[in-house]
């Protein structure tokens, strides 16, 4: 084990996987001379030079359309989109092509693709470059999207998804890439469409991906402080295929859930995540399953504004409460 | 050529007996093109091309009955079934896809070029589109992305003057579409697609430059003699436009020129094209007779590394077996 951030554990895994690997590449802009716009790059170039590293023109459904034909001639390019929001640009070259050459050719042709890309609001970057558009992938049969909240998932995914015969959009969060924890020395791909039960408990079920798995054990611990509440907390880490078995077992021991989001609400991970739940669980139900999501707007510019639309610390512990009071299990001598 | 266009008349024939279902659309008019692009390439080089594709296929040297059973749905068919014809695919005569979305295939070919030339091996891809796709965003990123990295591909226009209905003068500000590789700094040529041998000289060229290491822009001038797709009747095109057509036949024109030549003459000729129908026909009666996919097999390729979880619903399916309510509940 080491202790390292987020960033350093992608960084140090795609340079294992390109010396272990010599059909693994990377495209996208600024991912060399510049480094990337993340710094998750750094060095990278200079270590293995422009074949390997290549630094591309802003275009971006010209490389990702690039990256799927190298793909399926038997390379394994990992894309970096500087942000998903820019990843729009390339929705036809992922959609129409990544995820459906395998099955609309009859199995005949393969693409290896990884697309890393971080997403996530609260930076003050406005309304075009802070969406939380995973969904439009998550929604596509063929694609997998998956959602690291940990460094050391964020190593076991990239190892997974590098290695993995089908393209997979890498969901990255800025806020999450100076996060610290431990990251295990050895290279063991994750299995892609599992979460984790990353605590366990028998209060309430919390459900989150990415940042808001993050969120979602920082609240679960204080409250196991200050309220004595088992929260357990499930990290989904793949969106698609989505692992509604974990979501429903926890659920027939919880009879409750609450699930963190942070795209939109409606038509969201969140509203799939609760139709799995009720369609498997429904008899064990003693809530209705909430969901806590961004508020339906373009996110604004000024702090004030975009602070009041994206979820906060508070309605995350409000939406625990509310389901807590609905099945009647809030702790005697509980706060409020 | 005859084959190709017997083919086509045929498919045509079986569309409108709903034999062929979708979007149909037929290379009639493109035959002479196909042929001297096609015969450019090696055996080992890489053809991406549109929806407009089934004379590639037949040229590649897939076979009829593969071809048609495709555009009828079939088991057998190229693409098992899934694919149609719009996106006709075969890996052991590196066609390597009909793309059905104007200029998707264009950054694919990019990508093909790029693994060719990381791998450093001498493969070339050839990439055709039509007139209209020249327009899109997808040709300039491609073309733009080859030219910076020397990749060994030549991006073909078919113009056949036609997207859909929208002339190319009406769709494009710079009608004479070679020349927008001169944005690329790109070697490009324009060429009789009516003249077989004019477009296979031209596509030698262009093949050569590519596997030498730097993509070309090739435009072959050509003609769509009929609709845009089989149930389009074209109604746009004016009747002196429509009649001129035959002009511009360019199976006719081969066929007049070998005769002209002494190599050939009206009797064996219509021998050959006799056989060029025994072909199509049998495609079709090879076709018809093709197992349809077993709804079994719908979900056999979801995926090419197995994954967990993975989502194999029927509609009407549960996602969750029922079950009884629990006695006990917390
Ligand atoms: C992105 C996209 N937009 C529109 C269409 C509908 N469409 C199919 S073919 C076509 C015309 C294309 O013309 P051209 O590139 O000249 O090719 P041709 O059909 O003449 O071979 C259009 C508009 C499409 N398939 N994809
Ligand atoms: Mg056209």
């Amino acid at each position: 084990m080491a202790l390292m951030t987020f960033r350093q554990a992608l960084h140090d895994t795609l340079r294992e996987e390109m010396l272990r690997d010599e059909s693994v590449l990377l495209l996208g802009e600024e991912i060399g001379v510049f480094e990337g716009s993340y710094k998750i790059t750094a060095g990278l170039l200079a270590e293995f030079g422009e074949r390997r590293v290549r630094d591309t023109p802003i275009a971006e459904e010209g490389f990702t359309g690039a990256a799927i034909g190298a793909a399926m001639l038997g390379l394994r390019p990992v894309v970096e989109i500087m942000t998903i929001n820019f990843s729009l640009l390339a929705l036809d070259q992922i959609v129409n092509h990544a995820a459906k050459i395998y099955g609309m050719f009859g199995g005949q042709a393969r693409v290896p693709l990884v697309i890393r890309t971080p997403g996530g609001g609260g930076q003050q970057l406005g309304a075009t470059h802070s969406q939380n558009v995973e969904l439009y992938y998550a929604f596509v049969p063929g694609m997998k999207v998956v959602a690291p909240s940990t460094p050391a998932d964020a190593k076991a995914l990239l190892l997974a998804a590098i290695r993995d015969d089908d393209p997979v959009l890498f969901l990255e969060n800025l806020t999450l890439y100076n996060t610290k924890g431990e990251v295990p020395e050895a290279s063991v791909p994750a299995e892609i469409g599992r979460a984790a039960i990353t605590r366990p408990g028998r209060d309430l079920t919390l459900i989150g991906y990415s940042r808001t798995a993050w969120v979602a054990s920082q609240v679960a611990e204080e409250l196991a402080e200050t309220e004595g509440l088992e929260i357990e907390v499930i990290d989904l880490r793949s969106l698609r295929p989505l692992d509604r078995a974990t979501l429903v077992e926890s659920v027939k021991r919880t009879s409750c859930a609450v699930v963190l989001e942070d795209d939109w609400l409606t038509y969201g991970i969140g509203a799939e995540v609760a139709a799995s739940i009720s369609d498997g669980a429904f008899d064990y139900l003693d809530a209705p399953v909430r969901r806590v999501a961004m508020a339906e707007v373009p996110l604004p510019y000024s702090k004030v504004l975009e602070t009041a639309a994206l979820p906060s610390h508070e309605d995350v512990i409000n939406a625990i409460y509310q389901t807590l009071d609905a099945v009647g299990r809030r702790r005697p001598g509980a706060r409020r | 050529m005859l084959v190709i266009r017997r083919f086509e008349e045929r498919a045509a024939r079986s569309y409108t007996q709903a034999l062929i279902g979708g979007y149909c659309h037929l290379n009639l008019g493109e035959e002479a093109a196909v042929v001297g692009l096609v015969t450019a390439l090696e055996d080992r080089d890489y053809l991406f091309t549109n929806y407009r594709e089934h004379g590639y296929a037949l040229e590649r040297g897939i076979s009829p009955e593969r071809v048609m059973a495709e555009l009828y749905g079939r088991v057998d068919g190229v693409s098992k079934g899934w694919g149609g014809s719009m996106h006709l695919f075969d890996l052991d005569h590196r066609l390597v896809g009909g793309y059905g979305i104007v200029g998707g295939q264009l950054p694919l070919a990019t990508g093909a070029g790029l693994a060719i030339s990381y791998r450093a091996s001498d493969e070339v891809v050839m990439c055709t589109m039509g007139d209209g796709t020249t327009n899109i965003g997808a040709f300039h990123e491609s073309l733009n992305l080859a030219a910076l990295w020397h990749l060994p591909v030549v991006y073909v226009i078919i113009n056949n003057q036609l997207g859909m209905g929208t002339t190319v003068e009406r769709s494009s500000a710079e009608p004479e579409l070679a020349r927008r590789a001169a944005s690329y700094r790109m070697a490009s040529a324009r060429v009789d697609g009516l003249d077989p041998l004019a477009t296979y000289a031209a596509a030698r060229n262009a093949v050569a430059a590519a596997r030498a290491g730097e993509p070309f822009l090739l435009e072959v001038v050509s003609e769509r003699l009929r609709g845009h797709s089989v149930v389009d009747p074209a109604k746009y095109r004016s009747a002196a436009e429509v009649q001129a057509l035959s002009d511009h036949d360019p199976v006719r024109l081969v066929g007049a020129r070998l005769m002209l030549e002494g190599l050939l003459d009206a009797d064996a000729l219509a021998v050959l094209d006799e056989e060029a129908k025994a072909i199509a026909e049998h495609a079709a009666a090879f076709a018809e007779a093709s197992p349809h996919p077993d709804p079994a097999t719908l979900f056999d390729y979801n995926y090419a590394t197995p994954v967990a979880n993975d989502l194999r619903r029927l509609p009407g399916e549960a996602l969750f077996a029922a079950r009884a309510r629990p006695t006990e509940v917390v």
